[in-house]
């Protein structure tokens, strides 16, 4: 399988990103990682008649603390941020999900920014995020701007996100002292695949992968544990409010019973680390 | 650069990696086997990390070093710790996903030079084999990991 025809351009910085996209407008897409886009390409499900290739972009590949919160360019591959010694102390959840991407090869090329600007909800990094409360920057040629995860992700394959805006950081909040539990759950039946349902716990935040159109945060269960609920009882509202999907892996109601034994699993393992 | 020596064409720009080294570079050991990026049989190395072919343009790869299994042996032929490997523990069976295989297992090694079995599973698990069940495969890394040259 190849992809049907289209002219290749390469950035070397994000000015000259945004300038290509500018130059071609709604024809052109830019390619990070590849590890989504290629795949639909190869099947002709997308045919962009421009890739701007980011991959040269070295400046959106970093994590760094500043203050009070993780900045993460968005050209940053899973792989690195798996292996990042800083996530593993102050964000072992992102460290984690990360790792739980696919296989090595995917996350050797694979980046977060990708991952969220792809924005299918049966992705890992997208709820983790949500679950992380993290802001999003964009930057077009009108400028930079900040975007809440939380109305980021609008649907399958699409966001927030305007044709000529490049996804550049993401920056997450180090969670307060009393949140540091967390915990990542991932349901799938075979090693490299997407979940089948996946939940993404942070403090008493919780959010759902695979559970709706988009990732969903647990409103449910935030609202029992607040409550004063216990892990059992909180995750018996894990499927309240959310809409799964009905496909070859499971029935809405199967997802439905998958996301209470995760969130009871996910909560009872936050609460112990 | 491919297997250390470079290697210049113009290409369509939508030519993918694994196609550029079969067909313009001629180097024909790195298979395809899915085509959809699931089972590893077109895992080379890029800049010395595992990635497969398949799912990545030849435009990509530009300036960049990339090594098949053609590039392992040594200058005399003598084989790679990991192909030894593979063949003292039977670690294949009808050969097309090895050298995918071996590649995926030299990157595992670079990150991971004394990995539990446990992470040799994991680490393989972009790898598909039809043939041997895995066990001999994962011995072979194993057994590698315990060579000081691999
Ligand atoms: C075999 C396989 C298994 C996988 N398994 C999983 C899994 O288990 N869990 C999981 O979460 N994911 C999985 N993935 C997907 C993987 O995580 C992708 O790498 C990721 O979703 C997309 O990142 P990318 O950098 O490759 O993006 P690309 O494919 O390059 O781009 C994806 C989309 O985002 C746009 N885009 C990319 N970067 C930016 C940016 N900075 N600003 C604006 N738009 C941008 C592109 O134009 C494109 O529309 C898998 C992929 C494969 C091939
Ligand atoms: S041919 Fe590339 S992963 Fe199967
Ligand atoms: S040896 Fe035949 S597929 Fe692995």
């Amino acid at each position: 399988m190849i992809p049907a025809p289209f002219s290749y351009r390469r950035a070397g910085s994000v000015a000259e990103a945004l300038d290509l996209c500018t130059e071609y407008g709604e024809d052109a897409k830019f390619l990070a990682g590849g590890h989504s886009l290629l795949p639909l390409m190869k099947l002709r499900l997308a045919m962009p008649e421009v890739l701007i290739d980011l991959g040269p972009v070295r400046e959106l590949s970093y994590v760094r603390e500043e203050d009070g919160h993780i900045a993460i360019g968005a050209l940053t591959r899973h792989h690195d941020l798996e292996h990042s010694e800083m996530l593993a102390r102050v964000l072992p959840l992102l460290a984690h999900a990360a790792g739980q991407v696919g296989d090595p090869q995917v996350r050797h090329r694979g980046t977060i920014g990708g991952s969220l600007a792809h924005s299918d909800p049966a992705s890992d990094l997208p709820a983790t995020v949500l679950a992380l409360d993290a802001t999003l920057v964009a930057r077009g040629p009108a400028g930079s701007r900040e975007i809440a995860a939380a109305d980021f992700f609008q649907g399958l394959f699409e966001t927030e996100l305007e044709p000529d805006e490049l996804l550049t950081e993401i920056r997450v909040p180090v969670p307060a002292a009393g949140a540091a539990g967390w915990s990542f759950q991932k349901f799938t039946k075979r090693a490299i695949d997407w979940a089948i349902v996946g939940v993404a716990v942070q403090g008493s935040a919780v959010a759902l992968v695979n559970m709706a159109g988009t990732p969903v945060r647990a409103a449910g269960v935030e609202a029992a544990l607040a409550g004063g609920a216990t892990p059992a009882e909180a995750a018996a509202h894990a499927a309240e409010g959310t809409s799964p999907a009905d496909d070859i892996n499971a029935s809405p109601a199967y997802r439905e019973h998958l996301a209470r034994v995760l969130v009871e699993r996910a909560l009872l393992e936050a609460q112990s680390v | 650069m491919v297997n250390g020596a470079p290697v210049a064409a113009d290409v369509e720009d939508r030519m993918l990696l694994v196609h550029f080294l079969r067909e313009t570079a001629g180097l024909t050991a790195t298979n395809v086997g899915c085509d959809t990026t699931s089972c590893g049989a077109c895992t080379v190395l890029l800049d010395g990390e595992s990635v497969k072919s398949c799912t990545i343009l030849a435009a990509q790869a530009d300036g960049r070093q990339v090594t098949t299994v053609e590039g392992l042996a040594g200058p005399g032929g003598e084989l790679h710790p990991m192909q030894r490997a593979f063949r003292a523990e039977h670690g294949l069976q009808c050969g097309f996903c090895t050298p995918g295989m071996v590649m995926a297992s030299v990157s595992l090694l670079r990150e991971n030079p004394h990995p539990t079995e446990a992470e040799v599973r994991s680490g393989l698990e972009g790898n598909l084999c039809r043939c041997t069940g895995y066990h001999n495969i994962v011995r072979a890394v194993l057994a590698a990991a315990e060579e000081p040259a691999s």
